[in-house]
């Protein structure tokens, strides 16, 4: 080994230290706050699918998660449950359209314990903008109509898009988005209504 | 491009008119396409990444300059990706934090200034072998040239494809913003065209022809004269 490679690994070793403890300083300088914005983001969204509250406990506070093929088809998700007076009053599902047209697209659900809709808005998706991106409510009203909808007030045939005879508008040239929405929507209102214990587990 | 020596005091407007005009990176050199072509589709979005980019660039650049004696030539490359990958990385933590909103909608592409080969280029050509001043007017011409570019792709994709301006302009600078956001005209009969990656090919096409017109135009001029 000649003094020049000893020299250069010196010299890599050193800056790879250093940027190291840059790294270090600046990740414990942010990380509170990465933290804090990322739950008041997730509290704001649970505040628009919620009822109004007090709730006994924050949204945040009893959350968990749930493995469902019916909610999610591959990763369990988190449920939000309140409850008011010690009752169950209504909860928000994270939901998984896997059949998006450009992948999966993440919902959040709210649902009443009697499985009525309070609101629904979509977390997150990378459909085609302009076409499929009216399922976000920046961009349109669309999402609204789920709101009071339930298994009691539509039956099964009806949770469709119009063109497939259900309720539900599509949006010109993007059929595949809304059916997904829908679709996905109706599948963890039917999961619901059997299995909202598996949600409201006191701990 | 001879940048050897150069002597700060003179060469600054040769630096300047280089980075935004005569040798724009995004321009000329077609360097960080990637980036630049996906997130162009809105100017606050070509904002928030040319921001980014320049303040990444002006770093890499000036610990570039600064650790010119420590280089040698085996392990400068390893050095530079380190520089610029913990820059990015610092940047990228910086605005989660802070602007959370802007830092969800760049998405991939902010890590992805890491590979931005612009970056690395200019480490290597040019900060590599140059004063930590002219460094730093160099990091700060070739990322404004980038940034112009981005603004006005965006701008433009923006407007043919959804007829508006300065569309989410909260991400980057608060609520109150949310007002400044100019519509031209109603957005279902934008070109949606635009805002798909194809839109970003075509007006950056556009861009280049129109570049190349104008120093045609300039080179005639001088030619008659």
């Amino acid at each position: 080994m000649n003094n020049l490679t000893v020299k250069a690994s010196y010299v890599l070793a050193g800056s790879v230290l250093i940027a190291m403890l840059a790294l270090l300083i600046i990740n414990a300088l942010t990380s509170e706050r990465i933290s804090q914005s990322q739950q008041q983001f997730k509290s704001q969204s649970l505040m628009e699918v919620l009822p109004a509250g007090p709730f006994d406990y924050s949204p945040l506070e009893k959350s968990h998660f749930i493995e469902s093929k019916a909610l999610s088809p591959n990763s369990p998700v988190e449920v939000f449950p309140v409850y008011k007076d010690g009752l169950p009053l209504a909860a928000a599902l994270t939901l998984i359209a896997p059949d998006g047209y450009n992948g999966s697209i993440k919902i959040l659900l709210g649902v009443s314990v009697d499985g009525t809709i309070i609101a629904s808005r979509v977390l997150d998706h990378n459909e085609t903008p302009g076409l499929g991106d009216d399922i976000e409510l920046r961009k349109s009203t669309w999402i609204n109509s789920f709101s009071s909808t339930s298994l009691e007030t539509l039956p099964d045939s009806q949770w469709n898009i119009k063109k497939e005879g259900g309720q539900f508008d599509g949006f010109t040239g993007a059929t595949i988005t809304p059916r997904a929405v829908v679709k996905a929507i109706h599948r963890a209102l039917v999961w619901y209504e059997s299995n909202s214990k598996q949600v409201f587990i006191q701990t | 491009m001879n940048t050897n020596n150069v002597n700060p005091a003179s060469d600054t407007y040769r630096l300047w008119s280089g980075g935004l005009w005569i040798d724009n990176p995004a321009l000329v050199k077609l360097l960080g396409l990637c980036p630049l072509l996906a997130v162009s589709n809105n100017v606050i979005n070509g904002l928030g990444l040319g921001i980014a980019t320049l303040l990444t660039l002006v770093i890499a650049n000036a610990l570039t300059s600064i650790t010119r004696p420590l280089l040698m030539t085996s392990i400068r490359i390893p050095i530079y990706v380190l520089i610029i990958a913990t820059t990015v990385t610092i940047i990228e933590l910086l605005m989660e934090a802070w602007l959370p909103g802007l830092h969800a909608s760049l998405g991939i592409f902010l890590p992805l200034i890491v590979t931005n080969c612009l970056i690395i280029g200019r480490a290597e050509a040019f900060a590599s072998r140059n004063t930590l001043p002219s460094s730093l007017t160099d990091a700060f011409a070739m990322g404004i040239g980038f940034l112009w570019v981005l603004l006005v792709l965006g701008g433009l994709r923006e407007i043919i494809g959804q007829g508006t301006l300065l569309d989410q302009a909260d991400l980057l600078f608060g609520d109150r913003a949310t007002a400044w956001t100019v519509h031209l005209f109603n957005p279902d009969s934008g070109m949606l065209l635009a805002l798909l990656p194809p839109g970003a090919f075509i007006t950056l096409g556009l861009l280049l022809a129109a570049k190349n017109v104008i120093d045609n135009a300039y080179q005639q001029k001088a030619d008659k004269t």
